[in-house]
C-alpha cells in the first residue's frame, strides 16, 4: 500500500513542454513513473518524450485516461492549470510551481472544493512512493522503499529527512511534500490521516515550520484518533524573527501561536515525538519504531 | 512588499475609499507649502505631521504630532525628518525619517463625537479566505484588544465567488453600533476596501484608525499596506512604489542578485539550498552554540557564480565569524556545487577571512567531500548534518 500515488497511477505533465516541465519529466519517466502524456495549449498532436501532447486536460483524460497530474505552468497560469484538471476530473493534483499570486490561490482554492480531487502543493516538491512512482522535483534514489511516512512542507529538509531514515536502515512508504505556501490543497493534518490510515506506514515522520496552525490542527487530530502509530516531529524556524517572510511564502510568524517554540509545545501535548535538532529526525524515529 | 501610509492611501482613495488628506513633504519648507496647500482645499486650520517609515507605533515615538500653526508645521517637520524614529517595531537604533505626511485635522468639534474604530483586510489562511476582521475599538493595539477584549473584535469572511455582499457590509456598520448617515457611509467605506484590496492584490490591509467625524464621515486616518510580492508583476504601478531606504542595504543588493537573503543579528553566516533547510540550518547552528548571522535560499543552482554572490553577501555583515554552506544535493549535483566553492574562494582571494565550513549531502556527496579535502584551502567538510553542527562549535570556541 502507499497513499495518492503508486505503480498503477495515470500521470500527465501540465506545462509538459516548457523547460521545467521537460527536465522533470525525464526524470520521472527514468525513475519508472507512469507518465502517460502531457498537456501544453496550441501544441496538441505532438509528441513529446516519447509521449503525446494534448491541448487540453479534458482531451487526457479522455484519450489515455490520466487520474493524475504534475503543474510546472509559470506562476501567472498555474491556478488556471489546477481548475482545468479539477474541471477535467483529475482525482490527483500535485502543483509544483512557485510565487502563485494568494489572489489566485483563493479562487482556486474555493473552485475545487466542490470537486472530487485533492490538490497537493502549490510551491512544493511533489509525492514520491519508493519503487512505485515519482510525481516531483525530488532526488529519486534517496528514497528507499520501507514504512516510514514522510510529510513536509519544504523541498530539501523532506530529502534530509528521507535520507537520515534511510541511514538508519529504515525506509519510505510515501513522502508528501505539502508545500510552503499560505494556501495549500493538502493540509500537514490531511497527510498525517491518510498515512496514519495507510496499513503499510508504521511510522510518520512531520515536518513543519514557522506560520500558520497546519501542525498544530495536525497534532490535535492524532490526538483525538487515538491512534498508536508514533509520529517524530519537527519545527524549523526557531531562529526566525517574527513579521519576516523566510523564503515561503508562508513561512512567517504573526503572533505568538505560530512561532516554533508554541508548535513543538502543542505537538509534545498531543503525543508526538518532538526533537529540536533537524540532524537528529532519523535517529529519533530508530528510537520509536524500535 | 510594505508600503507608506502616504503610499497606501493613494491606493485606497483610487478605489473611492475616503481617507485623511495629506501631502508628502520631505522638508520643513514643502511641509509649510503642504500646510498652505491643505488649508485650501480642505479649509482645516490645523494639520498632523506624520513621519514617514515602514513600522508602526509611530505615535509612541514622537513621530505624529499635532501643528495648530505654520510656525509649528515648520518646527515640527524640521524636527522629525532626520530623526531616527525609534518605535516598538523598529530595533534599538530606529528607523531614518526621509518624509512626512501633513495631513488634515479631523477631528474636529461637530454635531455628534468622532469615533475610532479598527479595520482590517487579510487571507484566513485557514479557510483559504479572504476576511474582514474590525472592532469598536479603534486606535489601539489590536494584539492588546484581541488578549482582554476578544468579544469587541468581529470578523466577516468572504467568499471569494461572490465577493463582499451587500448584507455582510451592513452587518459590519451594525456591529460597530453606527446608524443614520453614518451607517450609510460605513458601509461604502467597507464596500470599496474590500474592492481595493482584491483589485490592488493586497496581502494585508489594516486600517486603525477607521473614524467617524463629528460630522458622519467615516475614513481612513492611516493605512498599513502590503502587497503581493508573488502579484507584482501584474502591479506594476505598485512595485515602483518600492522604498529601497527601508529594507537592509544587503537584502535589496541579494534580491537584485536573485538570492533570498535575510539579515539576523547572528555571528555565523549560512549558505543553503531551500527554505525549509535553511531555517533548519539557523535552528542547528544556535544548538551548536552560535547564532545565525543570516537566512540565505541559494535555489535550485547552486554553481560557482551563485556561490560566490553568496560568499560576497554574506560577507558584507562584519559580525559573521564563520559561514555554514549547507547543501543536499538532489538534482544539482554535490560535486558541482564543490567545485563552484573551490572556484568562488580562489576567485575572492584573500576576502574570506572566516572559517568555512561546507557540508554536502544527496548525489555525488564523497566526491565532493574530496574536491573539498584535496583543494588545499582552509575549508572544512562534513556529510552528515551533525557533523557540520560539531564543526561550527569546534570553529566557535
Amino acid at each position: 500500500m502507499s497513499v495518492l500515488v503508486n505503480k498503477n497511477s495515470k500521470i500527465i505533465v501540465q506545462g509538459f513542454t516548457g523547460s521545467e516541465g521537460t527536465f522533470h519529466a525525464e526524470q520521472m519517466i527514468e525513475y519508472g513513473t507512469n507518465i502517460v502524456g502531457g498537456v501544453t495549449p496550441g501544441k496538441g498532436g505532438q509528441e513529446h518524450l516519447g509521449k503525446p501532447v494534448f491541448n487540453t486536460v479534458e482531451e487526457a483524460v479522455q484519450e489515455v485516461g490520466a487520474d493524475t497530474t504534475i503543474i510546472f505552468v509559470p506562476p501567472a497560469f498555474a491556478a488556471d492549470a489546477i481548475m482545468e484538471a479539477a474541471s477535467a476530473g483529475i482525482k490527483v493534483i500535485i502543483t509544483i510551481t512557485e510565487g502563485i499570486p494568494v489572489a489566485d490561490m483563493v479562487k482556486a482554492y474555493n473552485y475545487i472544493q466542490n470537486k472530487d480531487c485533492r490538490l497537493v502543493g502549490p510551491n512544493c516538491p511533489g509525492v514520491i512512493t519508493p519503487d512505485e512512482a515519482k510525481v516531483g522535483i525530488m532526488p529519486g534514489f534517496v528514497f528507499k522503499k520501507g514504512n516510514v511516512g514522510v510529510v513536509s512542507k519544504s523541498g530539501t529538509l523532506t530529502y534530509e529527512a528521507a535520507d537520515q531514515v534511510v541511514r538508519q536502515g529504515l525506509g519510505i512508504t510515501t513522502a508528501i511534500g505539502i508545500g510552503g505556501d499560505p494556501i495549500i490543497g493538502t493540509t500537514t493534518k490531511e497527510a498525517v490521516e491518510l498515512l496514519i490510515n495507510d496499513p503499510e506506514t508504521s511510522c510518520v515522520v512531520m515536518i513543519g515550520e514557522i506560520g500558520g496552525q497546519l501542525e498544530a490542527d495536525a497534532a490535535k487530530w492524532y490526538k483525538e484518533s487515538g491512534s498508536k502509530k508514533p509520529i517524530v516531529g519537527f519545527i524549523a524556524g526557531e531562529t526566525a524573527p517574527a513579521g519576516r517572510t523566510m523564503g515561503h511564502a508562508g513561512a512567517i510568524v504573526g503572533g505568538s501561536d505560530d512561532t516554533a517554540q508554541a508548535k513543538k509545545r502543542i505537538m509534545r501535548e498531543c503525543g508526538i515525538h518532538v526533537v529540536d535538532s533537524p540532524a537528529e529526525i532519523g535517529k529519533k524515529v530508530k528510537e520509536v519504531v524500535g | 512588499m510594505n508600503l507608506h501610509e502616504y503610499q497606501g492611501k493613494e491606493i485606497l482613495a483610487s478605489f473611492g475609499v475616503r481617507v485623511q488628506r495629506g501631502i508628502v513633504a520631505h522638508n520643513a519648507k514643502e511641509a509649510v507649502d503642504a500646510a498652505k496647500q491643505l488649508t485650501q482645499e480642505t479649509g482645516t486650520s490645523w494639520h498632523v505631521i506624520k513621519a514617514q517609515i515602514h513600522a508602526g507605533g509611530r505615535g509612541k515615538g514622537g513621530g505624529v504630532k499635532l501643528a495648530k500653526n505654520l510656525q509649528e508645521v515648520e518646527s515640527i517637520a524640521g524636527s522629525i525628518i532626520g530623526m531616527n524614529l525609534i518605535t516598538p517595531q523598529t530595533s534599538a537604533t530606529g528607523k531614518k525619517v526621509h518624509q512626512v505626511l501633513v495631513a488634515e485635522d479631523v477631528y474636529y468639534p461637530g454635531d455628534s463625537e468622532p469615533n475610532e474604530f479598527y479595520m482590517s483586510v487579510l487571507l484566513n489562511r485557514s479557510t483559504g479566505r479572504n476576511m474582514i476582521m474590525y472592532s469598536t475599538e479603534g486606535g489601539m493595539d489590536i494584539e492588546q484588544v484581541a488578549e482582554e477584549t476578544p468579544h469587541l473584535i468581529f470578523t466577516e469572511e468572504i467568499d471569494p465567488s461572490t465577493g463582499l455582499l451587500p448584507f455582510q457590509a451592513r452587518k459590519v456598520a451594525f456591529n460597530l453600533g453606527l446608524s443614520g448617515a453614518a451607517f450609510k457611509e460605513m458601509t461604502r467605506f467597507v464596500s470599496a476596501l474590500y474592492k481595493a484590496y482584491v483589485e490592488s492584490d493586497a496581502n494585508l490591509f489594516e486600517i486603525n484608525p477607521v473614524l467617524k467625524t463629528s460630522d458622519d464621515k467615516v475614513m481612513a486616518v492611516d493605512a498599513k499596506v502590503s502587497i503581493d510580492d508573488n502579484a507584482l508583476f501584474r502591479r506594476k504601478q505598485y512595485a515602483e512604489m518600492r522604498d529601497l531606504r527601508e529594507e537592509s542595504p544587503i537584502e535589496v543588493e541579494a534580491r537584485a542578485v536573485g538570492l533570498n537573503y535575510v539579515d539576523l543579528d547572528g555571528n555565523v553566516g549560512c549558505m543553503v539550498n531551500g527554505a525549509g533547510l535553511a531555517m533548519a540550518t539557523m535552528d542547528l547552528i544556535k544548538m551548536a552554540g552560535g547564532e545565525p548571522a543570516n537566512f540565505l535560499d541559494v535555489g535550485g543552482t547552486a554553481d560557482a557564480k551563485r556561490v560566490e554572490e553568496a560568499f560576497r553577501i554574506i560577507l558584507k555583515d562584519p559580525a559573521v565569524k564563520a559561514i555554514l554552506i549547507n547543501i543536499f544535493g538532489g538534482i544539482v549535483r554535490c560535486d558541482r556545487v564543490a567545485q563552484g566553492v573551490v572556484d568562488a574562494y580562489k576567485n575572492m582571494g584573500d576576502a574570506i577571512k572566516v572559517p568555512i565550513i561546507v557540508r554536502l549531502q544527496g548525489t555525488n556527496a564523497e566526491l565532493a567531500k574530496e574536491i573539498i579535502d584535496n583543494s588545499g584551502l582552509a575549508v572544512h567538510s562534513a556529510v552528515q548534518f551533525q557533523e557540520a553542527a560539531d564543526k561550527v562549535k569546534e570553529v566557535l570556541a
